[in-house]
């Protein structure tokens, strides 16, 4: 039987059972938000055992060299013993502002109180004092004294619940990250990119297209920002004055349904794109946000004639619970005492 | 038919260019199948590269070169398939979208057709019969 040890102590594990539920059955806190393998909050290191190489997808090689797992993806065959990610990976910073962007998005700037080396475009994995994690996008510059993140308020929410009704500036948090590779690579400044994402999707691309423009990129940059209607859209301002700082630089804020206004495409986002860029072979797509319209987009750009190793996507997988903290977490404690 | 192709010392993997032709082939031979409505359901597969792998791995076994796949590994692979209906006419439009990569990609019609052959012993694997 697989069995993993903690701090100590043996956990065995049922047939099929990851680490990470394994762990939580038991009452081990771990930092975990997806459990599906995106995130990356869930991240622990193996002391001594065999990985297997799906609990290590997507991973840096420098992580991976250190034996670095995701505690979700990761059905040891035999024994694993393993650790919390250590604090080389983690770094303490403060609440420095929050600000609303619009009526459902909220800017959180951030002050690391340490070294924290990022591409704009990556994510980071927040953890609040008790241990709650969630992954955000960067939309600021590695450059930037603070970290910039945007914040959708999702109904029922924890972590933005938290961020939009009780946290303040000066609230410690920490940061664990960076992962992902939706970022800007210099060196063909000429190709054109494509950057479409949903809702705060716009996080990662708003720091890669000001990363690629910094970096003198001269090709056309296409930038798609999807909402269901007006209200989504934000940072409207801010762009149109990039776009006309820079003439390479095509802003196109799209609504699902509502009036057609200004400067504001009104359809659904893979057709608008369709018809703004119908050609994009030889293109380079990065895609953040929605997890159903990201992986679509993918498909359909795939099929356009983008390279798959031209396509990079960060879907905002939400959060899932563990199987059987299911209901017993969110209920009352008092039904069915067993 | 069969004397002039093997006569080349030369595996069959190898006169069709491989690693790099395989790499070329797997991206236009995966984009032929996605958009075909007769069998694009049964790749729906949401993790692409994982796929795009597996399309790399069957056509470097078709072409006889160094592959991980096994008449079993096939069976296995393709059983949850076969329960959802996987059929002959589904093997032909993947055996037909094969033959149009490699034709593509200027691969002379002796190997496509032998390349097709390969393709064909596996079909009972496949379809598990
Ligand atoms: C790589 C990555 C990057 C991300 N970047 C950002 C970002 O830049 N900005 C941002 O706002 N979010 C981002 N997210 C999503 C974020 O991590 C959280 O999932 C989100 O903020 C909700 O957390 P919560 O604690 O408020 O809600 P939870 O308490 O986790 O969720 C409450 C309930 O709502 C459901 N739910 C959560 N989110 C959604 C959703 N989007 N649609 C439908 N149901 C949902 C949950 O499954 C749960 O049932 C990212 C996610 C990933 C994986
Ligand atoms: S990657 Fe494991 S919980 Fe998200």
């Amino acid at each position: 039987m697989a069995r993993v040890k903690h701090e100590g102590q043996w956990y065995g594990l049922d047939e099929g059972e990851s680490v990470l539920d394994g762990l939580l059955r038991r009452g081990v806190a771990v930092p975990h938000s997806c459990r599906a393998g995106a995130c990356q909050s869930c991240l622990m290191r193996a002391e001594r055992g065999e990985v297997p190489a799906k609990a290590q997808v997507g991973l840096k090689e420098t992580l991976k060299a250190r034996g670095y797992f995701l505690a979700c993806a990761c059905q040891p065959d035999s024994e694993l013993e393993v650790a919390g990610a250590g604090a080389d990976l983690r770094v303490s910073a403060r609440i420095a502002s929050l600000e609303r962007l619009s009526d459902s998005v909220l800017r959180v700037r951030l002050r690391p109180e340490g070294r924290f080396e990022y591409r704009a475009g990556q994510y980071v994995s927040l953890l609040r004092a008790d241990g709650l994690a969630r992954s955000y996008s960067l939309a600021s510059q590695p450059h930037e004294d603070l970290l910039e993140l945007h914040v959708r308020r999702i109904s029922g929410g924890l972590m933005s619940g938290w961020l939009f009704d009780e946290a303040g500036p000066g609230e410690p948090v920490v940061l664990q990250g960076p992962a992902g590779d939706c970022f800007y690579v210099p060196g063909r400044p000429e190709q054109p990119l494509l950057l479409a994402g949903t809702g705060t999707g716009l996080a990662p691309l708003y720091g890669i297209a000001r990363d690629a423009l910094a970096q003198g990129h001269t090709g056309p940059i296409w930038l798609f920002h999807g909402a269901v209607d007006a209200s989504g859209l934000y940072l409207v301002d801010e762009l149109r004055a990039l776009q006309s700082q820079y003439p390479q630089l095509q802003y196109r804020p799209c609504v699902l349904k509502g009036q057609e206004r200004v400067g504001v495409w009104v359809g659904a986002l893979d057709a608008l794109i369709k018809e703004a860029c119908p050609r994009p072979a030889g293109w380079r797509a990065l895609l953040c946000g929605n997890p159903d319209l990201v992986l679509s987009l993918r498909k359909k750009l795939f099929l356009a004639g983008l390279s798959l190793k031209e396509i990079h996507a960060d879907a905002f997988l939400p959060s899932t619970p563990p199987p059987q903290a299911g209901t017993g977490v969110t209920t009352s404690a008092s039904d069915t005492s067993r | 038919m069969k004397g002039n192709v093997a006569e080349n010392q030369s595996s069959l993997y190898e006169q069709i260019g491989g690693e790099p032709a395989m790499s070329a082939a797997v991206e236009l031979f995966y984009r032929k199948v996605l958009s075909d409505e007769r069998i694009s359901r049964f790749f729906e597969d949401v993790d692409m590269e994982r796929q795009a792998a597996k399309q790399k791995a069957f056509l470097t076994m078709v072409c006889g070169g160094p592959s991980a796949y096994s008449g079993k590994d096939m069976r296995k692979g393709h059983a949850h398939l076969v329960k959802q209906g996987l059929n002959d006419t589904h093997f032909n439009a993947v055996a037909e979208h094969l033959g149009a990569t490699l034709t593509e990609l200027g691969v002379p019609t002796p190997l496509v057709e032998q390349v097709l052959k390969i393709a064909e012993s596996a079909r009972a694997d496949v379809l598990n019969r």
